[in-house]
């Protein structure tokens, strides 16, 4: 027989729901930035399979699994540190900690416990030059990029850009222990891959990242400047993106396939940078954002089956 | 006595969402305990079978 007293329970239940909201399952997996966590796993996944070196299937999930959790890691502290800049942006705004569902300290700790487990998992199961690569790419993220460069320089995703570029090369690496040329150029494709990308959509989302405070190219040097060097970072990129090919890490399949999709990616590029202001200009700049995550996937989609195609 | 009961008293809601996130705990430490017991047979290999009786 319950004793409590019905008006206690009430005004308990009251103040219950009135404090922190309890977050849902969710809102845990929202900040491991899963769309971000995909790509990375994709292209970590392409680096092992191209690796000149063959990991048991299980230690190569397992691999998989580290790199996924310390890209999840790098996502749970980046919202952490950036919960004050997210909650004045539109884009971010929803996110689990300025919309309240998660106190900042326990993603702080949800963080640092992924983060740490991830790198000592790969390390003791995969190797430890693999899981040295892990941490410094997390560190990278999180403190390079995310404490010290978005806030202070227009520069921060073309330095910061390198954290996203790392998991090809621990791919690679958990399979051979070493670092190839061949890693390195994948490393290479996605950072220089990453400015056009990310200004691309800064033009679109110009005001957010003016209203946050963060140094956007668009925001500090104006939209034609950021028009300028997205068409000269897509005329590096293009033949990058074909290189793996003409040093022989891959086949004509590739090769044809990354010249056509270099020379459609520069062509989306100088289509930004002719367009100028108005509303062709957002469809432009809209246009090459959409294509180029459709570049690198289709890139690294065809060096993951052109081994399986012969 | 005092019949009063101590702290806070939870919602339906709460309660659910904690139960939820109990159950994703509970997944993955399962999950855990069964990679790690896979991976060390993994990487013990045939040795595993080559032992004193």
């Amino acid at each position: 027989m319950s004793l409590v007293n019905d008006s206690v329970l009430a005004e308990r239940t009251v103040r219950a729901a009135e404090g922190a909201d309890f977050a849902e399952v969710r809102d845990y997996f929202e900040l491991l930035k899963p769309r971000v966590m995909s790509l990375v796993v994709f292209t970590a996944l392409v680096g092992l399979v191209r690796a000149p070196a063959e990991l048991h299937p299980v230690l190569a999930f397992t691999a998989l699994l580290c790199i996924a959790v310390g890209a999840g890691a790098s996502g749970a502290l980046n919202m952490w540190w950036d919960a004050d800049i997210d909650a004045r942006m539109s884009r971010t705004a929803n996110r689990p900690i300025p919309a309240g569902r998660i106190e900042p300290g326990e993603a702080l700790s949800f963080g640092l416990v992924l983060a740490s487990g991830s790198v000592l998992m790969l390390g003791l199961f995969v190797g430890l030059f693999a899981a040295a690569l892990l941490a410094f790419t997390i560190f990278f993220y999180v403190v390079i990029y995310s404490m010290w460069l978005k806030r202070w320089t227009p520069q921060n995703i073309v330095i910061g850009g390198a954290a996203g570029a790392f998991p090809p090369m621990i791919g690679w690496t958990a399979a051979t222990g070493t670092v190839g040329i061949e890693s390195l150029l994948l490393f290479l494709i996605i950072f220089f891959w990453t400015p056009p990308h990310f200004w691309a959509l800064a033009l679109l989302k110009k005001d957010d990242y003016a209203r946050a405070g963060v140094p956007m190219l668009p925001v500090v040097a104006g939209d034609g400047e950021t028009r300028r060097q997205i068409v000269l970072y897509s005329l590096i990129l293009a033949p990058l993106g074909v290189a793996p090919a003409l040093f022989g890490y891959a086949g004509t399949t590739y090769g044809v396939a990354s010249a056509l999709l270099g020379g459609a990616f520069l062509l989306s590029a100088f289509d930004v940078w002719r367009r100028g202001e108005g509303k062709a200009a957002v469809a432009a700049a809209r246009r090459l954002f959409g294509f180029s995550i459709l570049y690198l996937f289709l890139l690294f989609a065809i060096l993951l089956a052109e081994p399986l195609i012969g | 006595m005092n019949d009063k009961p101590e702290g806070i008293v939870l919602t339906e809601e709460q309660r659910r969402r904690r139960r939820a996130r109990s159950i994703a705990i509970a997944l993955v430490l399962a999950g855990l305990a069964i990679l790690f017991y896979v991976v060390t047979i993994v990487k013990i290999g045939p040795q595993i079978l080559n032992r004193p009786l």
